[in-house]
């Protein structure tokens, strides 16, 4: 295969759209809603802010305005994530609905669906949680044994999900279910999408906090839950067909790599105007490194928006972006060890760096581990 | 440093229809002339004339110099594109260096002459001065390609006036010196010579201009040659049996070519982009010193990275003269150290965004 990272650049029109969220993002860390030096905040929901998020037009604004969406390009998108993303804006609400589930459900949910709820995540209002890990099946999905069982009208659910990120404040969950045992051929058949009403009967929460002592991670365990027919999601037995063309989207945005990002902005503070060669050394490689990922992540989100779909190359920005992401805090550390003890940011960078240093493990976990990403590189490169 | 360049309103045709063609003659004159395997199997130099001869029937080597000027009138994109197939095929003449020379020579106004030219200074910290008499006087160290060279292009920026000079390279003192890869790498000393053409330098060019364009030529030559070896990679490890399976079976060797595949498409993305901004680029502002500076120092972490990578899926065998892994390798190497190495470039790159300060850090990177 030959590998394709064209210069991309911005068109005209995302300059006066970051212009417009970089003015709406100072009004509201103005007013209070956030502290963009706060670690953790990123991470952090917000109904009120989300909801005035989509009224500014900035959820689904890909999609298509009868759903509730724009009809912006995918390039326009881009700017608006990388924005709220360096700022460290509380998006955790309606992130996911915006980035994957919102496009699952306009490619493979009946027409009422749609209409029903992609206007609701457009104005900010709904929350999604992806239903895929369970506590036997992490990066083998097929190994998924939660059951979705057929009954008169719809499908009865049982099992369990883990690592369900916001499953305690989610709306609907996307969840994978097993609807067939594999076959002989094909261990992939035989599972299918849903979408999951979080707030139906026979469905508990159970909350699981992580090493950073925050709560993102639950359990959720389907004791016989009801859903009718229409919330089937593309084909049954055959979600393994639809995985592949949404990881480019997922796994290429600028998320993958600004997740840790505001330790380098906190060590330039430190450091000061005139930093020492070794300093300044370190520094000029990481904005290097930076400035190279964000390249090679817009470059597929001009082929996204060209209609291509770059699954390896997408893979490729996730594997190198999580890596540089999880490696900054540690080479930050190395290159403020020489600071004044009295510079003037050094608690904040400290704070800061303790953050980053014990979120780090996750980044090259979640949404794909490096191991998986790099299965899928070597098959494109026709080693598999 | 101020990072200017008034340039000489050279079109910027980027990635249109003629870079393909051009690229394309370039690569098959490379192929059938220069091709790796014959070259290594090659007994003396007789391949060396008619590879050059053929590059200079289709006007490669002054593709960046006007036609008024004596070259071929090619657009920078253009000479960026036959440079990454020429990283492609490891080519073993001075056609980057006769490229920039005749680049250097244009921004002044200086016709090029025929033959192999090189450029001086490539290392950051040589300095060459003009001196009253309107001679020359200096060192220039590690100049590719000198001692093959029948020219030198040079940037004078100490003495009563900068210049840019062209010189005869038997008027000068060459050093004897080899890069990695074996090629003439020399000490150049400039006892006042009398240069053949000397030309004030334009205004708003300087030795950033020079250092900044050098380092986008090396990255693209270096992200071809890694596209190169992460193509023999993998065609070898889809080939080579041991523990009775293709090798390219094993995890561990396929983590290893995923990672070569993620240095290969960062030096590309890299060294694209900062050609592409040259191309358009209507001074060497601070977008050309991020975007070159940039692709400088990542091709060349990539170098190191992909290199070892490669020599590990080949073993032995891509450790042996006969093999051509090394052509690559090692030329991909050596480029490293040329207009400016990483930790020379992360040191300037590190003043510049410090300098800047911290808010204004984002606004740089998102205005690429």
């Amino acid at each position: 295969m030959t590998l394709q990272f064209d210069p991309i650049r911005l068109p005209a029109e995302c300059e006066a759209l970051r212009q417009e969220v970089r003015a709406f993002l100072a009004d509201e860390i103005a007013a209070g809603t956030f502290d963009p030096h706060r670690p953790g905040h990123g991470d952090s929901h917000n109904p009120g802010f989300s909801k005035r998020i989509g009224a500014k037009g900035w959820i689904g604004m890909t999609w298509p305005k009868k759903y509730g969406g724009q009809e912006r390009s995918f390039l326009e998108r881009y700017v608006v994530t990388e924005e709220f993303r360096v700022a460290n804006a509380p998006v955790r609400l309606h992130f996911v609905a915006d980035r994957q589930s919102g496009p699952i459900l306009l490619k493979y949910a009946p027409e009422p669906i749609k209409q029903n709820i992609l206007p609701r995540i457009c104005r900010g209002e709904l929350c999604f949680v992806i239903g895929m890990s369970e506590p036997g099946s992490g990066s083998d999905l097929f190994a998924a044994k939660a059951k979705a069982t057929k009954v008169d009208g719809g499908w009865r659910f049982s099992g369990s999900k883990v690592w369900t990120s916001n499953a305690h404040i989610a709306d609907y969950m996307i969840g994978l279910f097993r609807t067939s045992p594999p076959t002989k051929e094909n261990r992939r058949h035989g599972l299918t999408q849903f979408l999951i009403d979080m707030k139906a009967p026979g469905i508990t929460v159970n909350p699981i906090i992580q090493m950073t002592g925050q709560h993102d991670f639950n359990e959720v365990v389907f004791d016989d839950a009801f859903m009718t027919d229409d919330h089937v999601l593309g084909e049954i037995d055959g979600a393994w067909k639809q995985a592949t063309s949404e990881l480019a989207y997922e796994r290429s945005g600028p998320e993958r790599f600004l997740e840790t990002f505001y330790v380098l902005i906190e060590l330039i503070r430190a450091l000061g105007p005139e930093p020492d060669l070794r300093s300044a050394e370190g520094l000029g490689r990481l904005v290097a490194q930076l400035h190279t990922l964000r390249r090679m992540s817009v470059s597929v989100a001009g082929m996204l928006q060209a209609g291509k779909e770059p699954v390896v190359e997408g893979s490729i920005v996730k594997d190198l972006g999580t890596i540089w992401e999880q490696k900054l805090p540690h080479r930050v550390r190395e290159l403020a060890a020489f600071l004044e003890p009295e510079a003037t940011n050094r608690s904040s960078l400290e704070d800061q760096l303790a953050f980053a240093t014990t979120v780090a493990p996750k980044l090259t976990i979640q949404g794909g581990t490096t191991e998986i990403l790099r299965g899928i590189i070597a098959r494109g490169l026709g080693l598999r | 440093m101020a990072f200017r360049n008034a340039g000489t309103g050279q079109a910027a045709t980027v990635a249109g229809e003629s870079d393909h063609i051009v690229a394309e003659t370039a690569a098959r004159i490379f192929a059938d002339l220069a091709d790796p395997q014959s070259l290594t199997r090659a007994k003396d130099d007789r391949w060396r004339a008619p590879l050059w001869r053929a590059l200079e029937d289709a006007g490669l080597p002054l593709a960046w110099v006007p036609e008024n000027l004596g070259g071929a009138g090619a657009g920078l994109a253009d000479g960026f594109a036959i440079l990454s197939a020429a990283g492609r095929h490891a080519l073993p003449v001075p056609l980057a260096e006769t490229l920039a020379a005749g680049w250097l020579l244009a921004q002044a106004g200086i016709a090029a002459p025929t033959g192999p030219m090189t450029i001086a200074p490539v290392r950051p910290l040589d300095r060459i001065e003009l001196n009253t008499d309107d001679t020359l006087s200096g060192r220039a160290t590690g100049v590719p390609f000198a001692q093959e060279a029948a020219h030198i292009a040079l940037l004078a920026l100490e003495g009563h006036e900068p210049a840019i000079a062209l010189v005869k390279a038997e008027d000068c003192r060459i050093g004897e010196g080899r890069n990695l890869a074996g090629e003439p790498s020399n000490a150049v000393t400039f006892e006042r010579v009398k240069p053949l053409r000397l030309a004030p330098l334009p205004p708003r060019f300087d030795r950033g201009a020079l250092l900044l364009m050098g380092a986008a030529i090396r990255s693209v030559q270096i992200a071809g040659a890694l596209e190169a070896i992460l193509a023999l990679s993998v065609a070898y490890a889809n080939e080579r049996v041991a523990f009775e399976r293709r090798i390219g079976k094993f995890q561990a060797v396929q983590q290893n070519l995923a990672r070569l595949a993620g240095e290969t498409a960062a030096a590309l993305a890299v060294a694209g982009s900062a050609a592409d901004t040259i191309a358009r680029a209507r001074e060497f502002d601070d977008a050309v010193l991020l975007e070159a500076a940039s692709a400088k120092i990542r091709c060349a972490e990539a170098a190191t990275e992909g290199a070892a990578i490669a020599h590990q899926v080949f073993g032995a065998i891509g450790f042996t003269n006969e093999h051509i892994l090394h052509r690559f390798t090692l030329r991909m190497l050596s480029w490293r150290d040329d207009f400016g190495n990483e930790s020379w470039w992360a040191a300037e790159l590190g003043k510049h965004v410090a300098r800047r300060g911290a808010e204004e850090f984002w606004p740089m990177v998102a205005a690429r």
